[in-house]
C-alpha cells in the first residue's frame, strides 16, 4: 500500500489494515529468499542481544528494531557497496541490511577490539564502510546533515553513488532536517532520506508530538519526491526506494521514503515498554505483531509454491546457528588495549 | 621574502594555494559570494575557483557543518566558514558530538575538516556579535584549535588545518586583519609538528597568549623595555592540545608568568596557561604569583562607556606586570 498526497497516515497506521500476504509478483524466486534471509537475521541477530543484555552480558544502550526489518532490507537492496550509508541509535537493522559482520557487530556491543568500530563505541556506533555503512550515532538527527554532505561528496565524484539518512519520526521534530532537506534541494544532491516511521520517539506517541501522522510533509514542503509506503511491506518497501534512488543516481535529486512500521520492543532493551509508553497498550502490540513483516513475506512465498516450510525451518535454523557462532567468538574476543583510551583520539601522526 | 603581507591576504593565500593545489578542498560557508562577511580574507575565491567549490550556504549552521563532516568522511577536505563565533555556536553538535568524537568512538577515520571561525568584536556590537569561545571549544578532545596571531600564521595554520586528518577550528580574528609581515611562499605544513613560539625572549617576565592577546603582550613588551624590563612573549598557536613546555621552560627563567586571553576567566584559557605552569614547577621557581588578565565575567556591552572597560589594552598588560615585578 502506498498513500499519496495526505497529511494523515488513515490506514497505514492502524495495525489491523494490511495483515495478509504480501504481492510479490515479478520478483524472482532467488532475489525474495535473500530478503527473507536478510530480514530473518537482523530479526534473529537483536532477538540474540535481546539475550545479551538480558544476562547482563552487554551493557550498552541497546535499541531493538524488531518488526522493522523489512525497511533496512527494502532499502539496501537497491544499493551499492561504494553508496554512502548512516544509521542513528537503532541501527542494527541497517548496518546488517547491507551485509555488515555478524560477528563484528557482537564483539562492538560487548566491547572488543575486533568490533565494528575496535570496541570503541558499542551497538550505537556501528561502522563498516566496506559494505557502505559510514556510521551511526545516537544524537537524534545528526547524521542527517552528514549525509547530505555525504552526497555532496557522491556528487563531486560523479559515479552515480547516492547517500542514504536513516531516520525516525521522532527526528522530524529537530530543526536540523529541515535544514538538511533544505540544502539537498537546492544543491540537489543525491540523497535518499529515510523516516522509519514507527510513530513512537522514546516513549511519546507521534499524535502527542506532532500536529499530524505523517512525516513526509516536510518533504513537500522543501519540493522534494516523496514516497509514504507500509513499512511492513518488504516489496512496497524496495520499489519506492528503488524509484527514488534511480532518480537520485541519474539525476542527482534527492528523495524522501516514509516507511510506517511498529517496533515490538521498548525504546532501549529487550522489553516492551508497555508500562512507560505513552498510549503504548497491549493490544495495538499484538496487532503490529501480527502485521508481521517476515510472516507476510514468508506466506506470499509458500503460497506460490517458492519456498516451503522445511525450506524456511531450514533457513531459520541456518542464520540462528551463525549468530550463535559469531556470539560466542565474540565472548572470546580480547577487549581494546588501554592505550586506546588517548591513542584513538586524534590520527596517528603521518611517517610515524 | 616580498612585499608585506597583511593578516587577512595571509589568509585569503591560504585559501589559495589550498584551491590551487589539492583538488580535495573546497569552502562552503555563508557570505562566500559577498565580501561583506567575510572581507579581504575570501576576496574573489569563487570568481577564481568556482561556485561548485566556494559555496555559499543558506541560513543553516548546523547542516552547513554537519554536511562538511559528512564530505570529510568520504575524500574531501572541506573548510567551513562561520563568519562570527556567536553563530557557530548552532553548529555545536556538528563540533563537538561529531566531528571531535568520530574518530574515537567509531574507531575509525577522522572528519578531517576544518571550521572557519572569526573573532568580530568592538564597535558597540554588542553580546550576540562579540563572543571568543575558544576556550569552550578547546576543552573538547579530539579537536584541534588554532588561534593565529601573526599574517605567516594566518596563512600557514590554515594549510595546516585544512591538511591534518583531525578535525581543526581555525579561529581569526578581525582586529588583526590589518597586520602585516614579510613572509616566503607558501607551501604544505604539519599542524602536528606546531609548537608554541617565542616571539620576543626577556629575563624578568613571561607573556603568554594566542590570537589578539599576542598583539597586546607584544606592545606591552616594548613598552616595558623602555622602562628597563625585558619581558618574554610566547605565542601559543595551537591551544588544544595545549603543550605547556614553552611557558614552564621559560617560567623557570623568569619567575613570572602573566597569562592574557580574549576570553572570560572562569575555566578559560588563561587559568589552563596557569596551572599548566604551576603544577610542573616548585613553589620556588615564583617570584610573583601568577596572574592572569582576561575579558571580565560579563557578556558584551554596546555602550561605548562600557565597552571602553571591556576590552584589556595593553596599559592593563603593562600595570599587571608592574605589579609583579614590585612584588
Amino acid at each position: 500500500m502506498e498513500m499519496t498526497d495526505s497529511l494523515r497516515l488513515g490506514p497505514l497506521a492502524d495495525p489491523t489494515q494490511f495483515v495478509g500476504s504480501l504481492d510479490i509478483a515479478g520478483y524472482a524466486g532467488d532475489d525474495l529468499k535473500r530478503m527473507l534471509a536478510g530480514m530473518l537475521t537482523i530479526r534473529f541477530a537483536e532477538e540474540a542481544v535481546a539475550d545479551l543484555v538480558e544476562s547482563g552480558e552487554a551493557v550498552c544502550p541497546c535499541h531493538l528494531g524488531i518488526g522493522q526489518e523489512a525497511i533496512a532490507v527494502g532499502v539496501s537492496s537497491v544499493l551499492r557497496h561504494t553508496d554512502k550509508i548512516f544509521g542513528n541509535h537503532r541501527s542494527h537493522s541497517h548496518y546488517l541490511a547491507l551485509g555488515g559482520d555478524l560477528f563484528a557487530m557482537y564483539a562492538e556491543i560487548l566491547g572488543r577490539k575486533a568490533g565494528a568500530s575496535q570496541g570503541m563505541g558499542g551497538s550505537m556506533h556501528l561502522f563498516a564502510p566496506d559494505v557502505g555503512f559510514c556510521g551511526s550515532v545516537p544524537i537524534v538527527g545528526a547524521t542527517i546533515p552528514i549525509a547530505v554532505g555525504a552526497a555532496l561528496a557522491a556528487k563531486m565524484d560523479g559515479r552515480g553513488d547516492v547517500a542514504v539518512a536513516y531516520f525516525g519520526d521522532g527526528a522530524c521534530e529537530e530543526g536540523v532536517l529541515h535544514e538538511s532537506l533544505n540544502m539537498a534541494a537546492i544543491y540537489k544532491l543525491p540523497i535518499l532520506f529515510v523516516c522509519e516511521n514507527n510513530l513512537y520517539s522514546s516513549h511519546l506517541d507521534i499524535g502527542l508530538r506532532q500536529p499530524t501522522d505523517s512525516v513526509a510533509r516536510f518533504a513537500a514542503a522543501h519540493c522534494i519526491s516523496h514516497r509514504v509506503v507500509e513499512g511492513n511491506d518488504l516489496i512496497a518497501v524496495a520499489k519506492a526506494a528503488g524509484d527514488l534512488v534511480k532518480a537520485g543516481r541519474e539525476s542527482g535529486s534527492p528523495g524522501f521514503l516514509e516507511a510506517v512500521t511498529f517496533r515490538w520492543r521498548g525504546h532501549v532493551g529487550p522489553k516492551e515498554d508497555i508500562d512507560v509508553g505513552v498510549r503504548r497498550k497491549p493490544e495495538i502490540l499484538a496487532a503490529w505483531k501480527h502485521r508481521d513483516p517476515v510472516r507476510r513475506l514468508r506466506e506470499a512465498m509458500v503460497k506460490t509454491g517458492m519456498l516451503t516450510d522445511a525450506q524456511f525451518e531450514k533457513t531459520c535454523a541456518v542464520i540462528k546457528s551463525a549468530i550463535a557462532d559469531a556470539v560466542e567468538r565474540a565472548r572470546k574476543a580480547p577487549y581494546p588495549e588501554t592505550a586506546a583510551l588517548l591513542d584513538l583520539v586524534y590520527a596517528p601522526r603521518r611517517n610515524q | 621574502m616580498s612585499a608585506p603581507v597583511s593578516y587577512a591576504e595571509g589568509i585569503l593565500q591560504a585559501f589559495r594555494y589550498l584551491l590551487g593545489n589539492y583538488p580535495e578542498v573546497f569552502a562552503i560557508g555563508q557570505g562566500l559570494w559577498s565580501p561583506w562577511y567575510v572581507g579581504a580574507s575570501m576576496k574573489d575565491l569563487d570568481k577564481e575557483f568556482g561556485q561548485a567549490r566556494v559555496i555559499d550556504t543558506p541560513i543553516s549552521e548546523l547542516a552547513t557543518t554537519g554536511a562538511a563532516i559528512g564530505a570529510s568522511l568520504n575524500g574531501y577536505r572541506p573548510i567551513v566558514i562561520h563568519p562570527r563565533l556567536d553563530f557557530m555556536v548552532l553548529a555545536t553538535d556538528q563540533i563537538v558530538n561529531q566531528a571531535a568524537k568520530w574518530r574515537h568512538m567509531l574507531g575509525g577515520r577522522s572528519p578531517a575538516v576544518t571550521i572557519r571561525g572569526i573573532i568580530n568584536r568592538g564597535g558597540e556590537q554588542g553580546a550576540q556579535h562579540s563572543q571568543a569561545l575558544h576556550a569552550w571549544y578547546a576543552h573538547i578532545p579530539g579537536l584541534r584549535v588554532v588561534m593565529p596571531a601573526t599574517p605567516q600564521d594566518a596563512r600557514d595554520l590554515l594549510i595546516a588545518a585544512t591538511l591534518c586528518d583531525d578535525p581543526v577550528l581555525y579561529i581569526d580574528d578581525r582586529w588583526l586583519y590589518e597586520l602585516s609581515a614579510e613572509m616566503p611562499p607558501p607551501g604544505p605544513v604539519d599542524l602536528t609538528t606546531q609548537t608554541p613560539k617565542v616571539l620576543r625572549t626577556g629575563t624578568d617576565i613571561t607573556f603568554v597568549a594566542a590570537s589578539y592577546s599576542v598583539t597586546l603582550a607584544r606592545e606591552a613588551a616594548e613598552a616595558l623595555a623602555k622602562k628597563g624590563v625585558s619581558a618574554e612573549v610566547i605565542d601559543l598557536r595551537v591551544i588544544n592540545p595545549l603543550d605547556h613546555s614553552v611557558t614552564r621552560a621559560s617560567v623557570k627563567k623568569t619567575g613570572r608568568l602573566l597569562a592574557i586571553d580574549g576570553g572570560w576567566q572562569t575555566c578559560g584559557l588563561a587559568g589552563e596557561i596557569i596551572a599548566g605552569a604551576v603544577e610542573d614547577l616548585p613553589p620556588s621557581a615564583f617570584r610573583a604569583r601568577p596572574q592572569r588578565i582576561t575579558l571580565p565575567d560579563a557578556p558584551a556591552p554596546t555602550s561605548k562607556v562600557l565597552e571602553n572597560i571591556y576590552y584589556p589594552t595593553t596599559e592593563h598588560v603593562v600595570a599587571v606586570a608592574e605589579q609583579m615585578l614590585a612584588e
